[in-house]
């Protein structure tokens, strides 16, 4: 029998997490219990975005969106709604301020503001079916470029986008590809950078999870392009489900041909394996990355050499960060120009940030480039909880910085953020209120990267470690005004000399959060007074 | 998989994810409240499902709503077509449901004497 409804159900880690497994065996059992099994299509998706109000379920035909499952609702949903066709109003979303009670997703404001290239089928699609993600243009891009165009051609068609890495660094896409086609050599490597550290970060999970055909198609495009034939994700080991998705879609796509040899007939090889990362953070640095491929220490090494001249075992070797690869099918179907029509002058296409800290919406947001911080906390993510104030946002982890309150109206994209001394990063995007005492955050990160510094150079090991004992000092309120200068000398001078880009960007929050809350600082270490009211507090 | 299969498979998931998202030819909409599940509404669906999987219609989305308030008619049906005045069946049965898919769906002819109304 034809199926009536479509339960587009979020399998992301974030929903299986608070419940949606749960509740999804509660359904079937309900299902069962009312003989509609055969009317009823569940389809486990990816991440939706909205991990605020998870476990969620969208109903299609019509769209229904139903959030903050329990178990004990799969009865409602299946005596009212599917079997009676009445939406059940009490798991609707409802508006925060206007308490309207909305009912189709397309019409939660978290999702209108949004626009989605790289994320376009989490939420949407089985991500372990390939026939699904046919149906949604999947493989039709590398069918495209192995009929129509040359390697010339992909990467004119990349470089004329205007794609930028998403990892971090923003380095053009395309034309680290024509290095690495370029660099002498028979044997080339793409590698895939899936070490997705930074606290708060999981765009990359999620496209994983949501989506892992995409990076598959996306690599062996690569792979033609730059001439290598074997490719490798490197991911990171707190990624189960990730790891699980993806290794079950290079199964399928080897089964059908997709990888392995003389793809769709047309002479193309191309391998894929999987490399599971051990926990160090420093593994996200791709040279630290590829040596630990290779089976050696994680640890960075000076460059140049670049990976497009020898990366990989020594050999010219591409390799991009999951969201970049995710952005490069729908580049090649839709081609250069249409990409380079969204974003803004000098940052095209769009970005995924992960919306967290003190906000209402939190969870997954694709926007285009451009799109300015107040819109991201007051339109998308609906504001700060209990109306608290904005006090600033740390973007980029703890490589990045913070925007203060005054910059709320900053453009996202990559040269207005680095003119506030910050970075886009990896997206990273933590909201704070006044309840958050600059001096305490800056210590976190510095913290973070302390402890996930290799050792392998001094700056970064032996220079923050004494930031933060400076940092400990003025957070105890027993600093001297003159150890502020140091801090500062301190970590401008260990941006300057470290080996890789960990400690290149390990002091960056701890000067932006000086440049724009000196004041705090100085409170902290002449007055012994935390506005916040974070340090100073007695230990019980 | 050949390039020839690609293409076969995307042609049939494509319609097939339109339908999840409710995008067919036609949207036909059966009255489920308490009356019309009374007066057989779900037997009227159900001979709809099986009718389009029958004759493999993929383009025809089937879904339910509750009391349109006409209960005196049911089982009702409410048919949505792209560019076309929505149109009400009534008082149906398993066997007025498939004619509906026959003569309605598949031909394009309104079944007329099982119309309540066409405003």
């Amino acid at each position: 029998m034809a199926k009536i409804y479509n339960l587009l159900l979020c399998a992301g880690a974030s929903c299986i997490s608070s419940g949606g497994y749960s509740f999804r065996d509660k359904l079937v059992e309900e299902l069962k219990k009312h003989k509609l099994e055969g009317m009823v299509n569940i389809v486990e998706t990816g991440c939706v975005g909205i991990c605020e109000l998870g476990p969620v379920v969208i109903v299609y035909p019509d769209g229904v969106f139903y959030k903050k499952l329990k178990p004990e609702d799969a009865k409602d949903i299946v005596e009212e709604h599917l079997l009676k066709g009445r939406v059940v109003q009490r798991l609707l979303y409802k508006e925060k301020d206007s308490e309207k009670i909305v009912q189709q997703a397309t019409q939660i404001p978290f999702f209108q503001k949004q626009l989605k290239i790289v994320l376009r089928n989490c939420g949407i699609i089985d991500p372990e079916s390939l026939e699904e993600y046919i149906g949604k243009d999947g493989y039709s891009a590398l069918a495209k470029v192995l009929t129509e165009m040359s390697p010339e051609d992909v990467i004119k068609e990349i470089k004329d986008s205007g794609l930028r890495g998403r990892g971090g660094a923003g380095f053009p896409t395309g034309l680290k590809w024509e290095l690495v086609r370029n660099s002498k050599g028979d044997e080339k490597y793409v590698v895939c950078n899936a070490d997705e550290g930074d606290p708060g970060a999981f765009m990359d999970r999620s496209v994983l999870e949501g989506d892992p055909f995409s990076v598959i198609e996306a690599m062996t495009i690569a792979g033609y392009a730059v001439g290598a034939k074997q490719g490798y994700v490197y991911v990171r080991a707190e990624y189960p489900l990730a790891i699980k998705r993806l290794k079950s879609a290079i199964k399928k796509a080897y089964e059908e041909n997709l990888l392995g040899k003389n793809i769709f007939g047309k002479g193309l090889d191309f391998d894929l394996e999987i490399r599971v990362g051990a926990g160090a953070f420093v593994c996200g640095e791709e040279t630290a990355l590829m040596h630990s491929i290779e089976g050696q220490r994680g640890t960075p090494s000076p460059k140049p050499p670049f990976p497009a001249d020898k990366g990989l075992f020594g050999k010219p070797t591409l390799i991009n960060n999951v969201e970049t690869y995710a952005n490069i099918c729908q580049i090649i179907l839709k081609g250069s120009k249409w990409f380079s029509s969204i974003g803004t002058e000098k940052s095209k296409g769009t970005k995924v940030f992960a919306l967290a800290g003190e906000i209402n919406n939190t969870g997954l947001v694709e926007v285009p480039m451009g799109t300015t911080l107040r819109e991201m906390v007051y339109e998308i993510g609906g504001g700060l909880p209990n109306n608290k104030k904005f006090k600033a946002a740390q973007i980029g982890g703890p490589s990045g910085g913070c925007i203060p309150a005054e910059f709320i109206d900053t453009p996202l994209d990559y040269e207005s953020v680095k003119k506030l001394g910050t970075i886009i990063g990896s997206g990273g995007l933590i909201i704070m209120s006044e309840d958050t005492c600059m001096v305490d955050l800056a210590k976190y990160f510095l913290e973070f990267t302390q402890d996930e510094s290799c050792g392998k150079c001094p700056p970064c090991r032996i220079g923050t470690k004494k930031m933060l004992e400076i940092l400990d000092r003025i957070s105890k309120g027993r600093a001297k005004q003159e150890e502020l200068d140091l801090l500062i000398h301190l970590g401008e001078q260990i941006c300057k000399t470290s080996l890789c880009g960990l400690g290149q960007t390990a002091p960056n929050p701890v000067l932006s959060t000086i440049r724009y809350f000196k004041d705090e600082y100085l409170e902290h270490i002449n007055e012994k007074k935390c506005r916040a009211g974070i340090c100073f507090k007695k230990k019980k | 998989m050949k390039l020839e299969d690609l293409k076969k498979i995307r042609e049939k998931m494509e319609k097939e994810t339109n339908l999840r998202e409710g995008k067919g030819r036609i949207k036909a909409v059966v009255g489920m409240g308490t009356c019309g599940i009374a007066a057989g509404a779900r037997e009227v669906l159900s001979a709809l499902l099986d009718e389009i999987s029958k004759r493999n219609l993929t383009d025809i989305v089937i879904t339910q709503s509750g009391c349109r308030g006409l209960c005196d008619r049911e089982p009702i049906v409410d048919v949505y077509e792209e560019g076309k005045e929505m149109i009400t069946y009534g008082n149906l049965t398993p066997e007025k449901a498939r004619r509906i898919v026959a003569e309605h769906f598949v031909n394009g002819n309104i079944v007329k004497d099982l119309l309540v109304s066409s405003k």
